[in-house]
């Protein structure tokens, strides 16, 4: 009897727990599914403002930074040198750039897995960006692919063709931006630090791909076109400072869209990122305005915002990975450095790189990166981890003083693929046209005989 | 009657026209103009490269005043445009044959 009777209780009790178990389970997915699709959504707002912000950087922001740095009569000419890359680049990312940076295909360049965006919807990608719309990622990716080869543009502002430098900055993206961003950022590349890669360099939001990138390649384009005509005798003054200090304010707030968008999602490492971002622009400032004053008497407005551009090109590389404090030490150095290379350097070489694309993004990028290798902590970001599953020692402050050896091989080959490639996108450009503009064009300026507009006119 | 040609530093124009109203010249034009005497330039430098800036923003004040104004006008425009440094600018007379007011065809003093 009592046998029979607790029987019948534990099928009982079985049966009543059974029921509501199916209900909780069922509510907890439900749960799990909301919890999911409210971050996707705060992730997702963020990066799309994010990529707007990027985009802002290009323009108006670069636009009006070189515009107000070259003579009035190419004015245009040179803001349409960055505008055309944001319609430009965003075609030539649509059909294969993105494939080729971010699909899987052998450590040194993409795949055609997302040719025409094949497969790039809604879904997120879970290799990159797990909580976002892939869609998301790779128009957030986009704007980098856009800023790259118009930072480019002011190393030959007032002197080239306006059709050669669209074939150049065309070629030079398959030659050196579409390999090096996949060497850093896509799966399996050769310098991936999360994805497998050979020699893991911390980029977290492109001193490597974009910086160290452009300058060196800045630079080839400045010695391999030549001096503008009348370099340097004759009076080359930015013609509206006003115009680049508008543009210089618009690069250092896009700059959080750029390196705290780079978290790829609206977490505290964002906010880390950000962070570092405005503290190592503020440290550039200061430490260009404190350069000029010892050197030249005065703090220049032009030194100022040149200083903040370095503090955010230099601590680019880092901003992920470094605490507020180096970003500040991170800035005070790019301020200096920078400033020795177009005051000093420059001026020792006598090379016409027009508005110090190499000076600023080119050494203050390998700073980055080197420094970076240097500050890099898992106090700050604790992506990767070691086998026994603990956060892994990132940077020399960290107890891997390896790390700066691995940044210097990254820099290396950046530098290595960005030389030989705009050599060779050049060479290729002058092979279908020529690169520069005739001397009679040159002294009538490039909004004239290249846009047949005039960008200021004074009898409307 | 005489036509008078100031070439002055923009900041003082205000204090120059002030002047001039308050004696009662009524004609002025004014023209924004670049130019240097035996000041010369300045030096303005760019990420550390120099330029000597010969030509520096000026303004030229001209009217067209009676003979018998002369002296009048010529010490309030210099009283209001001196700063007693270099750079103060010029000022140049020269007579004129005619002044013709087109609205109404008057001739001479009358049609200034």
């Amino acid at each position: 009897m009592f046998h029979r009777t607790a029987i019948l209780l534990l099928s009982l009790c079985l049966s009543v727990s059974a029921q509501p178990a199916s209900g909780i389970e069922a509510e907890l997915a439900a749960l799990k599914s909301a919890v999911r699709s409210s971050q996707s959504a705060g992730d997702n707002a963020w990066m799309l403002i994010s990529a707007a912000l990027v985009l802002m950087m290009t323009g108006p922001g670069l636009a009006l930074f070189y515009c107000g740095l070259v003579r009035k009569k190419n004015v245009l000419g040179t803001m349409m040198q960055s505008f055309a890359m944001m319609a430009v680049v965003t075609l030539v990312w649509a059909v294969c750039g993105y494939s080729l940076v971010f699909a899987r295909g052998n450590p040194f360049l993409g795949g055609f897995d997302y040719l025409f965006l094949h497969g790039v919807g809604a879904e997120p990608n879970p290799v990159y960006a797990p909580t976002i719309p892939h869609q998301t990622f790779m128009v957030y990716q986009m704007m980098f692919a856009i800023i790259t080869p118009a930072l480019i543009a002011g190393a030959f502002a007032e002197r080239i063709r306006f059709g050669a430098m669209l074939l150049f900055s065309m070629l030079w993206m398959f030659l050196v931006y579409f390999p090096v961003a996949h060497m850093v950022w896509g799966e399996g590349g050769f310098l991936s630090a999360y994805l497998g890669g050979r020699f893991p360099v911390f980029d977290f939001a492109g001193g490597t791909v974009v910086h160290i990138t452009s300058g060196f390649s800045a630079l080839i384009t400045a010695l391999y076109l030549g001096k503008r005509e009348g370099y340097p005798h004759e009076k080359m003054v930015p013609h509206s400072l006003v115009l680049s200090f508008i543009g210089a304010c618009l690069l250092w707030v896009g700059w959080f869209g750029f390196n705290a968008g780079s978290a790829l999602a609206a977490s505290p490492l964002a906010t880390s990122a950000f962070v570092a971002t405005h503290f190592a622009s503020a440290a550039g400032a200061v430490s260009w305005m404190i350069a000029d004053k010892i050197r030249n008497g005065k703090a220049s407005a032009l030194g100022a915002i040149s200083g903040a551009v370095a503090g955010l090109a230099t601590v680019t590389q880092g901003a992920g990975f470094v605490q507020p404090f180096s970003a500040i030490l991170i800035g005070l150095i790019a301020g200096a450095v920078c400033f020795l290379m177009v005051s000093v350097v420059k001026e020792k070489f006598a090379y016409d790189d027009s508005l110090d694309v190499f000076g600023v993004h080119g050494v203050g990028g390998l700073a980055g990166c080197t420094l970076t290798g240097v500050f890099a902590t898992r106090a700050v970001n604790s992506a990767l981890k070691l086998a026994n599953g603990q956060a892994a020692p990132l940077g020399w402050i960290d107890g891997n003083p390896m790390q700066v050896v691995n940044q210097l091989i990254g820099a290396f080959i950046g530098i290595s693929v960005a030389v030989a490639g705009t050599f060779l996108a050049l060479k290729l450009t002058g092979l279908v046209t020529p690169l520069r503009i005739g001397k009679r064009e040159e002294s009538a300026g490039m909004d004239l005989t290249l846009h047949g507009e005039e960008g200021y006119n004074f009898e409307a | 009657m005489l036509k008078i040609e100031a070439i002055i530093q923009p900041f003082v124009l205000d204090a120059v026209m002030d002047a001039l109203k308050s004696i009662g010249v009524d004609g002025i034009t004014v023209v924004e103009v670049r130019g240097h005497g035996r000041q010369k330039g300045h030096k303005e430098v760019y990420r550390g490269r120099e330029y000597n800036v010969d030509l520096l923003p000026k303004v030229k004040l001209e009217t067209v005043i009676a003979e018998s104004r002369k002296d009048e006008v010529i010490r309030a425009l210099t009283q209001a445009a001196r700063t007693g440094s270099i750079g103060d600018g010029k000022i140049f007379i020269s007579e004129i044959a005619e002044a013709i007011r087109i609205r109404n065809d008057e001739r001479g003093e009358a049609a200034l």
